[in-house]
């Protein structure tokens, strides 16, 4: 078996009194394509929250790529190996769409503000290198000719597009993808399906997403996980989840007798 | 007295409101707290110049870096202590502070230095003939040296927010904190900076006013200061071309009121102007329109 990229031991957080996830676990490997499903409110935007620090979980452990990410900040983890999107699209919308993906390799520039204001080599080398590289991961999506307009002028389904990009440019050992094929149409999200498996093979990344598309999810995951509030109630390969009644239950209601 | 020597005089004037605000705007776009202290980071630099320069003799140069220097660390070190514990505090809590650390600084220098007006030397120019002639135009150097600053600056900085990398990740921290640290941006650590650039700016701008105005108090940052806000929102707080054409713009306007209407109303009129402005563009003249979402 591969690399372990991503493991979760009883991970839970509480708001409230409330348990908006109680005790999630999940193992996800390298060049491996995880799904988490579940109605609205189930929880799984909140799992990616807590695994990227944006809470604090209450309850047990996340392991990154075997470390414990208990210690770490939001930051640290960007560092460590965490990228992922938004559910609601947040990109810089002012900044151009090269630039978005420029901030994310901020991390692993190295001139210093001297040698900015003063334009020592380093500075060229890197900006330059910087670029040259933002418009390469563009090119995944075939977006190295908008690279210069401004990301909030983007249509749609680009801007979700742009902001894979920009979570891949982090040079991420684990990308969370918050329902990516939001808003696309069947054929966009056929494409992006493609996308998606394509950055799995070429990165070797660990891929986690959340999504409603069950042809996406059907489609491309290795594993799914289904959640419904905040309690994994499945678990298994998509044939096994599609025929699992907790699942359908979960999704469908009840079957009333009668 | 000819209309062309009021308009330089104006704005070198305006150079100095612009420099000012820059430190306001960009505080504002980031951190989006107003810094009231600003103001008064401003007479601090003006002090340790004066007493660098004017009373121990140093080289101006060298003067000028230590003012600098001291207004960089004074700007971290109050964001540190003062702004930075209440980041998720409400906005008022935040301008409460910051008025009060305006007050203490103030306090601080009337303390030290007391009341009493030092004079400060103009950093350039000898005594006996600190201004030249060109073409009927008399300017001084001062005036000349005021101008070309705020001109390196404006280049420099909008250089620096456009083309480097702390530049990008200040105005991804600007439009979405949350999404710039998840992208790895140390919003603390791009906050400082934005101080330490404002605060540094704030020295040159002190240094720069009390060049052309000699009189220094403990309180000769303050209506500077005001005006300056002024000259931010004037433009639209947030965006840097803005503070500094706003900046210009009052300078000039402040300049003309007092050569053809009242000298004793033209901190009236530079006001008016600028509640006629926010009536007609409530967002400042660069600023960006609030779009709300619906």
């Amino acid at each position: 078996m591969s690399n372990v990229v991503l493991k979760c031991k009883d991970l839970g957080i509480v708001f409230g009194g409330l348990a908006a996830v109680n005790d999630f676990d999940i193992e996800v490997h390298e060049k491996e394509i995880a799904g988490l499903i579940g109605p609205n409110g189930a929880g799984k935007t909140t799992v990616f929250n807590l695994l990227t620090k944006v809470y604090e979980p209450t309850s047990g452990e996340i392991f990154l790529n075997g470390e414990s990410t208990a210690k770490k900040t939001t930051v640290q983890l960007s560092k460590a190996g965490i990228a992922r999107t938004f559910q609601n699209i947040r990109l810089f919308n002012r900044l151009t769409v090269a630039e978005n993906v420029m901030t994310a390799m901020n991390q692993s520039m190295r001139y210093s503000l001297f040698e900015a204001v003063l334009r020592l080599p380093r500075y060229w080398k890197e900006e330059k290198e910087a670029r040259a590289k933002a418009l390469e991961l563009l090119s995944i999506f075939d977006m190295q000719g908008m690279a210069d307009v401004s990301a909030g002028s983007l249509p749609y389904g680009a801007q979700r597009r742009l902001e894979i990009v920009r979570a891949l440019a982090t040079e991420p050992s684990l990308l969370l993808l918050d329902e990516p094929a939001a808003g696309m149409n069947p054929a966009e999200t056929a494409e992006l399906m493609e996308n998606i498996g394509r950055i799995r093979d070429r990165f070797g990344i660990a891929i986690l997403l959340i999504e409603h598309d069950m042809s996406l999810v059907m489609g491309i995951c290795d594993q799914i996980t289904g959640l419904n509030f905040g309690q994994v109630i499945a678990r298994g390969t998509p044939e096994q989840i599609q025929s699992n009644p907790v699942v359908i239950e979960a999704y469908l209601g009840k079957h009333k007798e009668g | 007295m000819s209309f062309l020597n009021y308009l330089v005089s104006g704005l070198s004037l305006g150079s100095i409101y612009a420099i000012i605000a820059l430190g306001y705007t960009m505080v504002y776009g980031i951190a989006k707290m107003l810094n009231f202290a600003h103001g008064d980071v401003i007479m601090i630099g003006s002090y340790v110049c004066f007493f660098a320069f004017t009373r121990y003799g140093l080289n101006p140069f060298i003067s000028v870096i230590l003012a600098m220097l001291v207004c960089t660390m004074l700007g971290i070190v109050i964001e540190k202590l003062a702004y930075k514990p209440l980041r998720a505090a409400p906005s008022l809590a935040v301008l409460i502070t910051a008025i009060g650390v305006s007050y203490l600084l103030q306090n601080m220098a009337l303390l030290l230095w007391s009341s009493n007006p030092k004079v400060f030397t103009p950093i350039v120019g000898k005594p006996g003939s600190n201004s030249f002639t060109i073409g009927g135009l008399t300017v001084s150097y001062v005036t000349l040296l005021t101008i070309v600053t705020c001109v390196v600056i404006m280049i420099v900085l909008t250089t620096f927010i456009s083309r480097t990398k702390l530049g990008k990740a200040m105005r991804a921290v600007s439009e979405d904190k949350g999404a710039a640290q998840l992208m790895g941006i140390d919003v603390n650590t791009t906050i400082s900076v934005t101080f330490a650039i404002g605060s540094g700016l704030a020295a040159v701008a002190g240094i720069l006013l009390c060049s052309a105005y000699p009189n220094l108090t403990p309180t000769t940052g303050s209506m500077p200061g005001i005006k300056a806000f002024t000259a931010a929102v004037f433009g639209g707080i947030g965006s840097i071309p803005g503070a500094f054409l706003g900046g210009l713009l009052l300078g000039i306007i402040e300049n003309l009121a007092k050569a053809y209407i009242s000298t004793q109303i033209s901190d009236a009129i530079v006001f008016g102007v600028l509640i006629i402005v926010l009536l007609v563009k409530p967002a400042g003249l660069l600023g960006k329109p609030m779009r709300e979402k619906v």
